[in-house]
């Protein structure tokens, strides 16, 4: 299937709009391909391909509105969504949260397509994945993995005029490496928009240094460790503050961002002063769409700067109400970090834990931001600055409120694909004191 | 995934676009699409024909075809507005076939005719072939006898689709005022409804039409003290179910009484959502629970996820063997274990089952997705490890000949893969109510509703919580307790199971959006349970300060 042009895009849109007879129309027009393969016990056990084009009309009479979407783009096709979702918005109730369509707006440039991606075959699929089968057998070692890759584009108009556009490519692989007895793991993920930065063979070359190194584990007693995450394990916990940006939950006081009276923390000092997260569309490492589906504009925008909160995101209802911009939740995240390397912080490290994957993240309480989840795929004790033996498995139940806030040194953000969402981010490794494993795992 | 994380993944509470994307939950649809009959049954016998007799001349030994029209509707509220409503429809043709020995599928949406049909098992055919070179081992398929035109329909007595959608938003509406008029804030309340009509032919000669219904009435209320700052939330205490509408049609007989009133094969949302309101608030000033060691109490609507994540998962045999390795993880429950004939999962008293029959399950149907009749089976028997959940080109591997019919796939277009059961546990055989077992319990803590969960990959250590935590105290129930999560590992826990109560008090509890795979497939399974008793489990303190 060919990915429509933006030439293509915008006049199938103009189209699209040229049936609507209600007071306000938004369409949203998303098409891609997907392709996989997937591997376990060293072979091959699925692999697939998909292609999805989906139009979305949004129509509204007054504060009424409703919602139809079809996936084929004949003019009759097209006609008739727009005549639904004009029948469902006369159905709807008033929304009393209905904001008018946007004006046409400004967007900042960002190159997120790449061809080396958009041109894999299922041939270049399979021979990525040899290559990695090629390294992790030469130490007997059985191999399961994923690899998908996605090209696509996403589009929007209304009947206001607003028209955005954006091409996109991703590649995510990940490997697990385990020892035929069971008795040891690795792990590996890596993801890009350019497929020509993905080295499988290297990539594979950690998960089996993991996966050895990881045999004969020793149990630690639980308790409160200085631990190095790697970003792999770093995000995943991050990953509760970047989705719990919401303003309308923190007014509401029913966010880690609520204070007592109706009170939120921006402005407030929440973490260690070396933290700073922010979101930027245009960022080479980590492009992003540089518009939200509702065509609001993506700018570089701070969350916590130096520690303190500085901005949340608003639906536009909620920013008009309390009268403030209306900033989208980010649509990518990263995080700022230092110059130092891993292996200078296991260096600079007394007696510690390196931490390289978690597992099965859960919310145990969303006041607090309190997770809990276990260690996987290597786990490592440290001491006198070096690493000194695989460890078992550790449960944990830690905030990365109280984790930010005790922060020993961040090192160098890398690109890391996060194993709960498989979103993409800019992370760096970290060192924490005093982080709280609960209990040992069997696990391997 | 749980409900929590789906409602965030698929952005059901910002809109319905991310949800149109997703091509298992197809093309959005008027309401009254969903009641329009899907394609004949004799045309989908001559598109399943075709593709059959297309794949069998392109040489391979084995086909099946799966017809599948999928029909979903969702309705999604807060407070007094309706946030969205989502009414969707998928229908295509998925075409899995055997040659030299190798899987290969291929599927192909909105198919209606013959020429279709042909070319996604040719598609199938070649996908194999190309698969065939890095084949290791031939896949070796149990046999399975054709059952000829059959058919099954879920036992439902209200189909919801049937029901105007302003009836359901009413239901919501007046929910969601019960909630604030009793104290909560904030309420967030949803319908879940789906619809799969499935029509599956292969070529051991069976062809298979299925209707099958599904419905989860669900939210969650949320109190806030503006003095301290804290909120505290309570989700529903209904089960989602292999039922229509009739689910929300109560008999006094479905309510089980007591501390708060719990539901069995029919749901009272408003009466619930009352509780909630006055439980969310209640939390606020609830005691901390001060951590240690207690004999928990665990009430169906709890114990229904301890078992899927500490018994299901860990022994499907594609787990044990490897297949989700690089994922969802592999098992404890080794092969070695299994064969020793003496490994202890659990005490004398647990007995654990799957099935695919019980009536009003979310895993019940008459035959999987590849065409094998369902059944019940022991997984353990006595407290010992005695089988596990396989499908067709798994079973040889544990010496049986047949599958035990637990193959799924949720979409057309998805390959079927071993997926869960109803994997439940058997009641207690002798009589005993929940009030006798609380009144033995010295120092305790009685569980109601599921909560956080988290357990590792092989499935050893876990971590639950709950949405209702009372202390019990000498035999008596002391007071509201919050904070709470208990920690054990599989074994250990199924081994300090002392007391099951009889089945007078067994109810089913489950998931509605079971996640595995890579890419991800979701499925619904349920889990059935008396409440039952577990002595000397580690429970922790969860409160923190930011």
């Amino acid at each position: 299937m060919a990915l429509l042009t933006e030439a293509e895009a915008k006049s199938l849109l103009q189209k699209v709009l040229s049936y609507s007879k209600a007071d306000e129309c938004e369409v949203n027009l998303v098409g891609g391909e997907r392709g996989n393969i997937r591997y376990a016990r060293n072979e091959v056990s699925t692999s697939g391909a998909m292609s999805t084009q989906t139009v979305q009309v949004r129509s509204s009479f007054g504060k009424k509105s409703g919602v139809a979407a079809i996936d084929e783009l004949n003019d009759a096709s097209l006609e008739k969504v727009v005549r639904r979702a004009e029948e469902l918005a006369q159905l709807a109730p008033e929304n009393p949260e209905y904001v008018s369509v946007l004006e046409p707006q400004q967007y900042l440039k960002s190159v997120g397509y790449f061809d080396s991606t958009a041109k894999i075959t299922p041939a270049i699929r399979a021979e990525a994945v040899a290559k990695s089968l090629q390294e992790s057998s030469k130490q007997k070692l059985a191999a399961a993995g994923f690899l998908e890759d996605f090209r696509g584009y996403s589009a929007m108009m209304n009947s206001k005029g607003l028209f955005a556009y954006y091409p996109s490519t991703n590649v995510n692989f990940s490997l697990t490496v385990r020892t035929d007895d069971g008795t040891g793991s690795g792990y590996v993920t890596r993801g890009y928009s350019d497929f020509s930065k993905l080295d499988t063979v290297s990539a594979t070359k950690i998960a089996v240094q993991k996966c050895l190194g990881s045999v004969g584990a020793r149990a630690l007693e639980p308790g409160k460790y200085t631990v190095i995450l790697e970003p792999t394990a770093a995000v995943v916990l991050l990953e509760s503050i970047f989705s719990n940006l919401d303003a309308r939950s923190a007014d509401e006081g029913r966010s880690f961002l609520s204070k007592p009276g109706g009170k939120t923390k921006v402005g407030e000092k929440i973490v260690d002063e070396r933290v700073t997260i922010y979101s930027d569309p245009t960022n080479p490492e980590l492009p992003a769409a540089p518009w939200s589906g509702d065509g609001r504009a993506q700018e570089k925008i701070n969350w916590i700067e130096k520690g303190v909160v500085k901005n949340m995101a608003y639906s536009r209802f909620w920013a008009q109400k309390k009268g403030v911009k209306a900033v989208p939740p980010p649509a990518n995240v990263i995080m700022a970090g230092g110059t130092a390397s891993l292996e200078d912080m296991i260096k600079s490290t007394q007696r510690g834990i390196l931490v390289t994957k978690l597992w099965y993240i859960r919310s145990v309480d969303p006041q607090t931001l309190l997770l809990t989840g276990l260690t996987r795929d290597g786990t490592f004790y440290i001491e006198n600055g070096k690493i000194k033996h695989p460890v078992k498995n550790f449960r944990f139940n830690e905030s990365p409120v109280i984790m930010l806030n005790n922060l020993e040194a961040l090192g160098k953000p890398e690109r890391v694909v996060s194993t709960e969402s498989t979103a993409n981010y800019l992370i760096p490794p970290m060192k924490i004191r005093e982080f709280t494993f609960s209990s040992l795992s069997d696990a391997v | 995934m749980n409900r929590r994380d789906f409602l965030q993944v698929a952005g059901l509470s910002t809109g319905a676009f991310l949800l149109a994307d997703r091509a298992v939950f197809g093309r959005s649809v008027a309401p009254e699409a969903l009641l329009e009959p899907g394609v004949d049954v004799a045309v989908k016998k001559r598109l399943a024909d075709a593709a059959l007799n297309a794949a069998k001349s392109k040489g391979a030994s084995y086909t099946d075809v799966r017809i599948g029209r999928y029909l979903r509707q969702f309705v999604i509220t807060r407070e007094d507005k309706v946030q969205n409503i989502v009414n969707t429809e998928s229908y295509g043709v998925g075409v899995r076939v055997i040659v030299d020995g190798c899987w290969g599928f291929a599927a192909v949406v909105d198919a209606k005719n013959e020429d279709q049909t042909a070319k996604a098992a040719e598609e199938a055919v070649a996908i194999a072939k190309a698969n065939a070179r890095l084949l290791k081992q031939p896949v070796q398929l149990a046999p399975q006898k054709g059952f000829g035109e059959v058919s099954w329909k879920a036992p439902i007595r209200k189909n919801a689709f049937e029901v105007p959608i302003k009836e359901k938003v009413d239901l919501l509406l007046t929910v969601n005022d019960a909630a604030l008029k009793n104290g909560a804030n904030y309420v967030n309340s949803v319908l879940f409804m789906v619809n799969e009509q499935k029509y599956f032919a292969s070529s051991d000669g069976s062809y298979i039409d299925q209707d099958i219904h599904r419905m989860w009435p669900t939210f969650t209320v949320t109190a806030i003290d503006p003095k301290t700052g804290k909120f505290e939330t309570r989700s529903e205490l209904s089960a989602p179910m292999g039922m229509g509408y009739d689910y929300l049609q109560v008999n006094p007989s479905d309510k089980i009484t007591g501390i708060t009133t719990r539901y069995n094969k029919g749901y009272d949302m408003l009466e619930d959502v009352t509780a909630a309101a006055k439980h969310a608030k209640q939390k606020l000033t609830a005691k901390s629970v001060e951590a240690g060691k207690y004999d928990l109490v665990l009430d169906p609507s709890h114990l229904w996820l301890t078992i899927h994540e500490s018994v299901g998962h860990p022994l499907e045999l594609d787990r044990v063997l490897g297949y989700e390795a690089n994922f969802a993880g592999t098992s404890f429950a080794t092969l070695d274990k299994w064969k020793s004939k003496n490994f202890n999962y659990g005490s004398k008293q647990v007995n654990l089952f799957a099935d695919k029959t019980q009536v009003g399950s979310l895993g019940a149907v008459g035959w999987d997705d590849e065409g094998v009749a369902c059944k019940q089976w022991d997984l353990v028997k006595d407290g010992t490890l005695v089988n596990y959940q396989a499908i067709r080109d798994q079973v040889h591997i544990i010496g049986e000949n047949e599958s035990q019919g637990c193959c799924y796939a949720d979409s057309w277009s998805s390959v079927q893969f071993q997926r869960m059961a109803n994997v439940s546990l058997a009641a207690g055989k002798t009589p005993l109510s929940v009030e006798q077992m609380i009144k033995d319990v010295k120092k305790g803590i009685y569980i109601i509703g599921d909560g956080s969960f988290s357990i590792d990959q092989q499935r050893y250590n876990f971590q639950f919580g709950g949405q209702l935590f009372y202390e019990i105290k000498d035999g008596q129930i002391a007071g509201m307790l919050k904070d709470v999560a208990y920690q054990s590992n599989t074994q250990e826990f199924w081994n300090s199971c002392v007391q099951i109560c009889d089945d007078r008090d067994y109810r089913l509890g489950g998931s509605f959006f079971d996640g595995k795979g890579q890419p991800m497939q979701v499925s619904a399974v349920s889990h059935g349970s008396s409440t039952t008793r577990f002595n000397g489990v580690n429970v922790i303190n969860t409160a923190r300060k930011i």
